[in-house]
């Protein structure tokens, strides 16, 4: 079986090695979907719905046709639309600018429909119905359990009964979904910005039945996706059929608020959760009914209980649905909501029962990764200097928290990679994977320069293109453990091949050539030859090999834990994170400087969650009244805090992925620190200074 | 820019009248001329072209364009100045940031006419041939961008401020990019590359 070398052996894994395509990306010679300018290009547009829910009657397209420089129309696309953003028509036009105003050019007649756009409503039998005919807007109830909760609650000294309120996150990738479709002949090449080109080259083949080997899509650069961007959607077939009809390319990016509306969300939670311990610490009992809304799809579910162990639970979960935009995955779907919830109740249980919170968690926490890492970031955070909550006077108090969080992750034994040497000595790989941001270009690069043992500038990735061997989409933090031990598997079989070359020039057995560094050495005729003397017995015919994932190199499952401290002015509400400490384990790290600049940005991503983010529905026409990025507010550089990021080591695993698992464990963390530093406790996120404010108000008259 | 200046016997207050004082919109296309093609084809979209002069990155270009096209719209895609991103269109995320006569603007939040006679420094223009500017050089080191769409932007604002003041504070770093998001979370990477980058300057020069 193949293994990675050992760390102290390595020149381009487990290094700071900079982006491969750092250059291009700041110099602003990477192509993004959004970039692509073709011959005769035409621009295409989405009619969106204005109702949260009609039946679409009538699409009179006769005088968009008739506008100058329209080329291609695409009338009715559904006979029923949704949510305030769903698709209605098409166009595709010269300019962007009479592509937009071709939309105000269509007449549509609607037969408005009654609608839902709070889940609490919703759920209940007297509300209107998100699709017409059904009975309820309910999924399908889940039930799980383990032991039996009545006994747990009756041997519990304390218990805490809360529910629990997390808000709807958009993904708010800065590249807005979108897509440039060209025909040529019957083929079909798409640039699109997702994170999977064959996912989306598949389903693509699916949804216009079509051969799956006339449709090639392309990425070689992506503006961020965080979950939101598994293809195809709608808009790469409403552009491909743009497209066609005008017999031209068509670029089809989406707007902002687009993109806030129609293509995806982390979905909303309400989780009403009793828990119970005994005095000693022991956890005896768990209990969730929680719903949540992903609009008209579902996915709001929660992994509950998170990370504790619970002798006795039961949870109950549906989703509910509204006349809303459709939830995607987002960064560790569900294990946020889960956390904030969780760590929330930890906190209060361990105030209850007058147990230090960490304590608490070390006694209830069967993880071992995690228990050293709890115990790495307390020492480095200072968590003994926390104070009792609330016990800070004047009008600035600062507050500690702790949160932690798991993921699974791990390798598609699918994927495959074909390495080529050429006879100039250069190398390169061909791998249908994508880099959504997380420096795949690079590791791929790393693991192929490593293996060969020659310069990274002599070897070429070549990645985001469905016409490459088949490789997962970039979603569950697979991508690592996926694409890295398959490029190092097809590199390894590629060496061979040219050993075997040396070989057979020598007439010896391969067995009697060793390759170290650039140079083969012949046993026992004292002979050497360099890297490129042996490529030149290449004889003008490069050499290849596939390969295929095998186990042994990658891993799945970790843990990690991060600390916050935050400052909350009591006179404005405002809350302001001040560093965040992160111990997270991923086995083996490819990169040490890309692995970093990840989990700042999960970490980014937590303060945002928490403190900013939220969708807003008006409950009376649907709309999203801030589908834009000044109102629905991202973190900034004046939100930043300091960040200690330190990775537990646990190497000898093997690799797996980051993406996700930084993304939770800071949401409980800093809601925590909220409640450490005003002594009362926040039940839903964000948390928004008017929050804090009312909890503080709330406190000092209670 | 004053009010009357002329953009092929447009004026500025006239035009901006036009279009009700909006960049693109439906509300502009109410009020609009119809000329030749109108006649031909039913609906014609913009009043007559105008001819502009932009220095772009040290080269002088001359183009006709529709009045209503944003300099965002020009850059992108009349000059192919693809670097300078699009994201909100509405001047809330810096991804379009460029230096026109020494400051940075929002390239989405301007039209074109208004920057006729003007010079504009894009990202594309920053590196020397294969020489990269120190700032270039710091993202690349520092790792200070994951998907990269915001770092033209950022990397804008970061020459700017440099230009101005050749030892910022930390705070001051993070002030003269806080127009500038982020969704990878790349900041603390982005401040320690602009500071770095500062540092080498100083050393450089």
């Amino acid at each position: 079986m193949s293994k990675w070398k050992a760390l102290e052996k390595m020149t381009y894994i487990h290094q700071e090695i900079t982006r491969v395509d750092g250059a291009a990306k700041v110099s602003g010679k990477a192509e993004y979907t959004y970039d692509i300018q073709r011959q005769g290009m035409l621009y295409g547009r989405i009619l969106r719905s204005p109702h949260p829910h009609a039946k679409v009657l009538n699409v009179d397209t006769s005088k968009v046709e008739t506008l100058h420089g329209v080329k291609a129309v695409l009338g009715k696309i559904k006979d029923e639309v949704y949510f305030v953003g769903d698709d209605v028509a098409a166009v595709a036009a010269e300019s962007e600018a009479i592509a937009e105003y071709a939309l105000t050019l269509f007449k549509v007649d609607y037969e408005v429909l009654p609608f839902t756009v709070r889940e609490q409503e919703a759920k209940e039998e007297d509300t209107p119905k998100v699709f017409s005919g059904r009975d309820n807007n309910l999924g399908q109830v889940r039930e799980n359990s383990e032991g039996d909760v009545e006994k747990g609650f009756a041997e519990a000294d304390a218990i805490i009964e809360r529910t629990y309120h997390l808000n709807v996150q958009v993904h708010t990738p800065l590249e807005s979904h979108g897509c440039v479709c060209e025909w040529r002949g019957d083929d079909l090449y798409m640039w699109d910005s997702t994170q999977g080109v064959h996912g989306t080259r598949s389903g693509m083949a699916r949804a216009l039945e079509m051969p799956e080997n006339q449709i090639h899509v392309i990425t070689h650069h992506m503006g961020g996706g965080f979950g939101s961007k598994f293809g195809p959607k709608s808009y790469n077939i409403h552009c491909a059929d743009l497209a066609k009809k005008a017999g031209a390319p068509v670029k089809l990016m989406l707007n902002r608020e687009e993109e806030m509306l129609a293509v995806g969300n982390r979905p909303s939670s309400f989780q009403t959760i009793k828990m119970g311990a005994k005095k000693d610490g022991t956890l005896t009992a768990f209990q969730m009914d929680s719903f949540g809304t992903g609009g008209v799809s579902g996915g709001a579910g929660v992994p509950q209980p998170y990370i504790y162990s619970f002798p006795h639970w039961k949870t109950r979960h549906v989703d509910v649905h509204i006349n809303a935009g459709p939830s995607t995955p987002m960064r560790a779907p569900g294990h946020p909501q889960a956390n904030f919830a969780m760590e929330s109740a930890m906190d209060e249980l361990a105030e209850k029962l007058g147990i230090d919170p960490l304590n608490f968690r070390l006694q209830n926490d069967p993880n071992q990764a995690r228990q050293q890492e709890f115990k790495i970031g307390a020492e480095k955070f200072g968590w003994n200097r926390r104070k009792p909550s609330g016990s800070q006077k004047g009008h600035l108090v600062r507050g500690f928290g702790v949160g932690a969080g798991r993921w699974g992750g791990g390798g598609n034994k699918r994927t495959q990679a074909i390495a080529t040497i050429y006879p100039d000595g250069k190398a390169d790989v061909k791998i249908g994977t994508q880099d959504i941001g997380v420096g795949t270009w690079t590791i791929v690069a790393s693991v192929l320069a490593e293996e060969l043992e020659i310069d990274l500038a002599d070897v070429k990735p070549l990645i985001g293109e469905s016409d490459y061997p088949w490789a997962p989409n970039s979603g569950g933090s697979q991508t690592a453990a996926s694409v890295t031990p398959t490029v190092k598997l097809a590199a390894e079989k590629v060496k061979s091949a040219l050993i075997q070359v040396v070989a057979d020039e020598y007439g010896i057995p391969a067995e009697q050539i060793t390759y170290r560094k650039k140079t083969f050495t012949i046993s026992g005729k004292g002979e050497t030859l360099t890297w490129k003397q042996a490529c030149s017995l290449l004889d003008g015919k490069p050499v290849s090999e596939m390969a295929q994932w095998q186990e042994g190199l990658s891993d799945s499952g970790t843990a990690g834990c991060q600390f916050a401290e935050v400052e909350v002015d009591t006179e404005t509400g405002k809350v302001k994170v001040l560093r965040m400490v992160a111990v997270q384990d991923c086995g083996l790290v490819v990169n040490l400087l890309t692995a970093k600049s990840q989990v700042n940005g999960a970490i980014i991503g937590e303060v945002g969650y928490t403190l900013l983010e939220n969708r807003l529905l008006d409950a009376d026409t649907g709309i999203m009244p801030n589908a834009d990025l000044e109102n629905y507010k991202i973190p900034g550089a004046l939100e930043m805090p300091e960040f200690d990021v330190s990775f537990f080591d646990e190497h000898e695993r093997g690799v797996i992925g980051l993406g996700e698992p930084p993304a939770i464990p800071g949401v409980g963390a800093i809601a925590n620190a909220v409640s450490n530093a005003i002594g009362t406790r926040l039940y839903e996120l964000p948390i928004t200074p008017d929050k804090v404010l009312m909890a503080i108000e709330t406190r000092k008259e209670g | 820019m004053s009010e009357d200046k002329n953009h092929d016997g447009l004026s500025r207050r006239r035009f901006m009248k036009g279009i009700g004082g909006g960049v693109v919109g439906t509300a502009v296309l109410t009020s609009v001329r119809r000329g030749k093609a109108a006649e031909k084809y039913g609906i014609v979209i913009g009043p007559e072209k105008a001819k502009i002069t932009l220095t772009v990155n040290g080269t002088q270009k001359t183009l006709e364009i529709d009045p209503r096209m944003t300099l965002l719209d020009v850059l992108r895609n009349r000059l192919s100045f693809t670097g300078t991103k699009q994201v909100c269109n509405k001047g809330q995320c810096g991804a379009c940031t460029v230096i026109l006569d020494g400051r940075t603007v929002l390239a989405c939040s301007m039209l074109a006419i208004d920057a006729d006679g003007t010079s504009i420094e894009t990202i594309e223009g920053l590196a020397d041939g294969d020489t990269l500017h120190p700032i270039q050089e710091q993202f690349i080191k520092n790792d200070a961008l994951q998907c990269g769409f915001c770092t033209p932007g950022f990397i804008m604002s970061g020459v700017v401020l440099l230009r101005h003041n050749p030892s910022p504070t930390m705070d001051e770093i993070k002030e003269a990019v806080s127009g500038n998001l982020c969704r990878c979370g790349t900041y603390p990477h982005i401040f320690k590359a602009i500071d770095d980058a500062a540092k080498a300057m100083k050393k450089g020069g």
